[in-house]
């Protein structure tokens, strides 16, 4: 393999791992806070159809953007609604959301556009275009730095350098600030947080919400960045890796972004190789695609390292009577 | 003392919540410029006013039923079976194997051996997540999930790698042998003179899903393995004491259901296509969930809930041919069930419990 090639599975690595991100650190603040959530594939799609529709019918991408965190953070409310304020099981509730979020983009997006459930193509305005970082071809000469940097580290959209530096800023949000401390401690010990007179519900919804907002990111990135448009199931499991991602990082930020780079390489090189040829055997493409899956259930049996999650996670909270 | 009495449990709050979804999607059909009323006409039109349209519901409901169970077993367990879709994808993998590899005479032995292969590989899916549950404490949700992705990876190799007919491009098995085809309703119910369901894909495998219902019903309620599930679903730390082992309980219960989902694929695939393709299953798994969460995990209940989505499916399909809904609106319906009856089910139950305890006090005064 060789520098350009590299570059190129390296480049798409950063392309396909930015929507498992965003969509990664959302469930990281999500259950963090002792929400479980199983709903950000319907998150990403409803907000990758909401953005698509509406930045090509106002043709402004920021508009697209705004409408897609709207919807995303609407399933948010009802997930909320349903496993905080009615004390509801989270699991089934995001189940529910999923599809709802399934069905009603291809309801609508064949309403609105009569395409059979996908918006028409974005033209150039509707997009996020590829932002050219300062000096990229001045030193694309220089012998592979130039390259790396020319191609690897520019001349992507603004959103994955958003998600990169989402890094940071959760590990600082969780980490570093009070609303941090008080969000993990209503994970682990939502009474103790209760005792001291900080309100459970709020905070929960406040981590519920952060989820729905990086959510909408993460799908209005997938079908106005990586792609021109929405087609229905245009999330075709990433929601559900992005999970993986989380138990694969211990529901750790800098983790989080590990993970995601990992199986999005992973699915950098599904794409570009279709069976790899090892010489002594041929790894199948379906083995590729299976991999984060595989990797996460090894994880999660506690072979290798063992990913134990916030203690209350997936329970209501009920104060006691 | 009970808030509520039992039957209104049993049915009230259900029958709310259904209220509530069916409202709901009649705001939605509303909302994309479509008559509910004409839309619901078609709909029974369709799926219920011809026999064609029952051996589609029929059809359906039998795939509902076996996954309805499936998931309705580990809820009575206090699990969340969520990887039905992925046993019944192994359950048709099996199902596959037995009818192309063993030279059946008649198709009632077949279907006794494609019975035995279905169930066995759907269960030996639902093993791995059960025992990581059981034994090393992995959220058998997320182990399940991933057990459906994976399924899919290993069903996709396997139908493009090996069993695919050589020349052949889609990714599916070979046409199972005659003697493996199972009678359809058509076959079965045709007089001479008037021909029943036809054309329609409901076939003897519906029986074997009833069956399996009064099976199921006996294994919770009558037998003592049955029993041990339930007070182990109830309280973990009870049925411990009371000398129940949790990793015993946990790994059957799971095995019952992936079993049971394996079992489905002999509708669509031994029944209705007589060949494995590769995407059999057609979401059925998931259905399961709000199948089981309508039924209150009753078979009785799974039952009725799975002629209802059954119902649906056929509808659906009719109104997607002749209107401009799409099917998705059925999974719109499904969503709408799951959430009203799974995760807001305690919207629906307060005020109802308000209710009855506003009642109860009046009768008293």
């Amino acid at each position: 393999m060789d520098l350009d090639t590299l570059i190129q599975v390296l480049d798409s690595t950063i392309r396909l791992a930015t929507p498992l991100l965003l969509a990664c650190l959302a469930g990281l603040f999500s259950e963090r806070a002792g929400i479980f959530d199983i709903g950000l594939e319907g998150k990403m799609l409803i907000s990758a159809f909401f953005s698509a529709g509406v930045a090509f019918t106002t043709g402004s991408i920021w508009l697209g953007l705004l409408a897609g965190m709207a919807g995303s953070l609407v399933l948010s409310a009802i997930h909320g609604l349903a496993s905080i304020t009615f004390r509801g099981n989270q699991l089934i509730s995001g189940v529910a959301l999923n599809f709802l979020a399934s069905g009603i983009t291809v309801l609508i997006a064949q309403t609105w556009f009569s395409q059979g459930g996908r918006t028409p193509s974005l033209p150039e305005g509707a997009r996020f275009a590829e932002i050219t970082l300062p000096l990229a071809e001045t030193l694309r000469p220089v012998p592979v730095l130039g390259p790396v940097y020319a191609d690897l580290i520019s001349g992507h959209s603004i959103l994955v350098y958003v998600a990169l530096l989402m890094v940071p800023l959760t590990w600082w949000v969780l980490f570093r600030t009070r609303f941090g401390l008080r969000l993990r401690a209503v994970g682990e010990a939502p009474e103790a947080v209760d005792t001291a007179g900080v309100s459970v519900t709020g905070l929960r919804f406040a981590a519920v919400g952060i989820c729905g907002l990086l959510c909408g990111l993460a799908g209005a990135y997938l079908a106005t960045g990586l792609q021109a448009g929405f087609v229905r199931e245009m999330t075709a499991g990433r929601g559900y890796i992005a999970l993986a991602a989380l138990i694969f990082a211990k529901w750790r930020p800098w983790y989080a972004l590990g993970a995601c780079m990992l199986f999005g390489f992973l699915q950098a090189i599904a794409l570009r190789y279709q069976n790899i040829d090892l010489g002594a055997f041929v790894v199948p493409v379906q083995a590729m695609d299976a991999l984060p899956y595989i990797l996460t259930v090894v994880i999660l049996a506690g072979f290798v390292g063992k990913a134990i999650p916030p203690r209350a996670g997936g329970e209501p909270y009920v104060k006691e009577r | 003392m009970d808030k509520m009495p039992a039957w209104a449990d049993a049915v009230l709050v259900p029958l709310f919540s259904i209220v509530l979804a069916a409202i709901l999607s009649a705001l939605v059909i509303l909302a994309i410029g479509e008559s509910p009323v004409e839309a619901f006409k078609l709909m029974v039109e369709g799926a219920l006013m011809r026999s064609a349209g029952w051996g589609y519901t029929l059809y359906y409901a039998t795939n509902f039923i076996f996954t309805g169970l499936c998931v309705s077993v580990a809820f009575h367990a206090r699990m969340f079976n969520i990887g039905g879709e992925g046993q019944a994808m192994i359950g048709g993998l099996g199902v596959a194997l037995a009818c192309l590899y063993i030279p059946w005479p008649h198709w009632t032995v077949a279907l006794m051996g494609a019975t035995v292969a279905g169930a066995a590989f759907g269960a030996a899916w639902a093993f791995i997540p059960a025992y990581l549950q059981a034994k090393r404490g992995s959220h058998i949700v997320i182990t399940t999930i991933m057990f459906n992705f994976i399924a899919a990876a290993v069903l996709n190799y396997v139908l493009v790698n090996i069993l695919r007919p050589p020349g052949a491009q889609d990714p599916a098995t070979g046409p199972f042998p005659d003697a493996t085809h199972l009678p359809t309703f058509q076959q079965m119910f045709s007089t001479a003179e008037t021909a029943m369901f036809r054309g329609a894909p409901a076939n003897v495998t519906f029986f074997l899903a009833v069956i399996a219902c009064v099976a199921v019903w006996l294994l919770i309620w009558r037998t003592r393995l049955g029993y041990e599930i339930r007070a182990f679903g109830h309280s973990e730390t009870a049925a411990r004491y009371a000398g129940i082992s949790p990793v015993r309980i946990t790994v059957i219960a799971m095995l019952i259901s992936g079993g049971l989902a394996g079992l489905m694929a002999l509708n669509t695939t031994m029944g209705e296509a007589e060949r494995l393709v590769m995407n059999a299953t057609e979401g059925a798994g998931f259905i399961g969930i709000a199948v089981a969460l309508m039924g209150r995990s009753h078979p009785l209940g799974v039952f009725l809930a799975a002629l209802l989505f059954g119902f649906l499916y056929q509808g659906g399909a009719e109104l997607a041919l002749w209107t401009n809904i799409p099917r998705e609106l059925i999974t719109v319906i499904q969503a709408l069930v799951i959430l009203f009856t799974g995760a807001l089910d305690n919207m629906v139950r307060m005020p109802l419990e308000k209710l009855f305890l506003a009642m109860r006090r009046g009768n008293a005064t």
